[in-house]
């Protein structure tokens, strides 16, 4: 018995705009104040009319055409009905049958190393507006639901991909560089935290018996999952399910209604929510108060020429041009495309790749952590940046004078950006250039050894490792000076002693 | 003619209470009505583009500028239950 694991994902995104889909109501996020972002439209009270926004329909066909769609000429808004306490209107405007984009692809690199990849196959994108939120009594006990509506009416994206995923980490993997992806093209933000992504997965399995049938167990949805995390763990869950239960029962496809399950992390557990009265009827119709969208080539090619290099295709063009390992650049490029142009421009300025990431994503990630920054509230300047490796890389001062500095630079970066020249100016200020004068060296060297004839004799016993205290004690005499010459130094010394 | 069932399904989607003989009532009604429309099936529409919006206008748009939104308590005024900050419904999950 063979057991293939078959996923599909919509995923629903929060196009970055200013203000929500229909209406000039902000889209920020205000947990804390509800119900202050509405308006006639978006409450969907009589006599009000929606006009579509138009950046939210340019970020769509940007999106759409990144993901390889084929952009529908004509395209209109229809009304999907049903009702719950989030939707003020009684439907919600989406898109039924004439979606904007639709048969597009995205390839996704499935290891670091090996070529291959999986196509999968986008089966549409369209545009919708999202829901209010309700708010639920926690112990249980209330009487009341809270809803607040800011969020009603905010621009989504929804895509949706054909059963194209092969593994619960396949489809992690998918919505990983999706993601990524959108965030590149400064569609949305993504921020999983304020509700701009969620996902939806339709998983079933393919088991073949002894003679190579397949038999398809019965599709369950997993709705609303917002961590890559989640997604993962809950498909990891629902494939274990589904084989058991095909044991227990026997039911194939077909046999039993399609289900939709929520996933509880708490527990790691899939649960089925209570099934919708009948099945789904939502009687769509064309949205009379919004009119068709008529796109042209010309908009379809601007749309293309937006268009920024593609994560995927970045990483291998830096692990090429700038002589790294794959894996080097991709953790580069995952942190996003403002913080792989920063570490280009100073790989570029520093004239060393390999050196520019180490520093990068060694030291200055760790000092950033240290200091809860990121690339967007840090004060380093690229320039900056390249003007400290520069100085470590010509051996003006030591790797270990360099992180000394780098931790000088971002303290005064608290009260501003510290500008290139200051690099300089602070060797100077700290005596951190290294000492070229061996003469320095030498006499310093004499000094140490003169009054450690237990440790010289240790050493030339043979106990090399016991020459690195004396090592520290010259660096004490002269500041700049570079440990591995003091090193070559000392050891010179002893053996001509 | 519907059946009292098809009628039933469209009121619980619609969310309508009906008595059997509102049902009843409904159901002739509503067939009426059905089959009055079912005579435009007489027309030949083999070349006849399909229309899908009665308005004969396209790519109406606005610009991303925020407008101003409503102050709190205009936008609860009509609400049934509300308690200052947030429509009160009925309790969801319970």
């Amino acid at each position: 018995m063979e057991v293939q694991t078959i996923i599909g994902l919509e995923v629903h995104v929060q196009l970055l705009t200013r203000t929500k889909i229909f209406c000039g109501c902000s889209t920020a996020f205000h947990p804390d104040r509800p119900n202050v972002q509405t308006c006639p439209v978006c409450l969907g009270l009589p006599g009000s009319l929606p006009v579509m926004n138009r950046r939210a329909f340019e970020l769509g066909l940007k999106t759409a055409v990144a993901l390889n769609c084929q952009i529908a000429e004509f395209t209109k808004w229809d009304r999907k009905q049903y009702y719950y306490p989030d939707l003020p209107k009684g439907y919600q405007i989406s898109q039924y049958d004439l979606p904007f984009s639709t048969d597009g692809f995205f390839d996704l690199k499935l290891g670091d190393e090996s070529g291959e990849t999986r196509r999968v196959r986008i089966i549409r994108a369209h545009l919708e507006e999202d829901a209010g939120k309700n708010f639920h009594d926690e112990t249980g006990r209330g009487t009341e639901s809270h809803v607040d509506l800011n969020r009603a009416g905010t621009p989504l994206l929804e895509v949706v991909t054909q059963p194209d995923l092969r593994s619960p980490a396949e489809a992690r993997r998918f919505l990983e560089e999706l993601v990524l992806l959108l965030t590149y093209l400064e569609v949305s933000d993504c921020n999983m935290q304020e509700g701009s992504l969620r996902a939806d997965a339709n998983i079933n399995l393919h088991i073949f018996d002894d003679e190579g049938r397949k038999i398809p167990t019965p599709i369950t949805e997993i709705k609303n999952v917002n961590s890559f995390r989640f997604l993962e763990m809950a498909l990891e869950y629902e494939a274990r399910r589904q084989l058991e239960q095909w044991k227990a029962t026997g039911k194939k496809l077909g046999e039993v209604p399609k289900e939709t399950r929520g996933f509880d992390p708490q527990r790691n557990v899939t649960l089925p929510q209570r099934g919708k009265e009948e099945a789904a009827d939502y009687r769509y119709f064309p949205d009379p108060d919004l009119v068709p969208v008529i796109v042209s080539a010309d908009e379809i090619e601007a749309a293309r020429q937006s268009l920024c290099e593609f994560p995927a295709a970045r990483r291998e063009r830096i692990a090429v041009a700038y002589g790294i390992s794959y894996q080097e650049a991709a953790m580069i490029v995952d942190q996003g495309a403002r913080f792989a142009d920063y570490f280009e421009e100073v790989a570029l300025g520093c004239g060393d790749g390999k050196a520019a990431c180490n520093w990068i994503t060694q030291d200055l990630l760790r000092e950033w952590n240290e200091r809860r920054w990121t690339l967007a509230t840090q004060p380093l300047s690229a320039a900056a940046l390249t003007a400290l490796l520069r100085a470590v890389l010509q051996r003006t001062i030591s790797i270990k004078s360099g992180r000394e500095l780098l931790s000088a630079l971002l303290d005064e970066g608290a009260n501003g950006s510290p500008p290139p020249a200051r690099v300089a100016e602070l060797i100077q200020e700290r005596g951190l250039a290294l000492v070229e004068d061996s003469g320095a060296i030498d006499r310093a060297v004499a000094e140490v050894l003169g009054r450690n004839a237990k440790i010289v004799a240790d050493v030339k016993a043979g106990k090399l490792q016991a020459v690195g205290p004396l090592v520290g004690q010259v660096m004490k005499l002269i500041k700049g000076a570079d440990p591995a010459r003091v090193r070559e130094a000392i050891l010179q010394r002893i053996q001509e002693s | 003619m519907l059946t009292p069932d098809e009628v039933r399904k469209v009121a619980l989607l619609a969310r309508l209470e009906l008595s059997p003989e509102e049902l009843a009532h409904h159901a002739a009604k509503l067939g009426q009505i059905l089959d009055y429309v079912h005579l435009l099936n007489e027309l030949s529409t083999d070349d006849v583009e399909p229309m899908v919006h009665a308005v004969e206008l396209g790519n109406v748009f606005r610009p991303d500028e925020p407008a101003a939104s409503l102050p709190r308590e205009a936008a609860l005024a009509n609400a049934p239950h509300h308690d200052g900050r947030c429509f009160l419904v009925p309790a969801i999950l319970g």
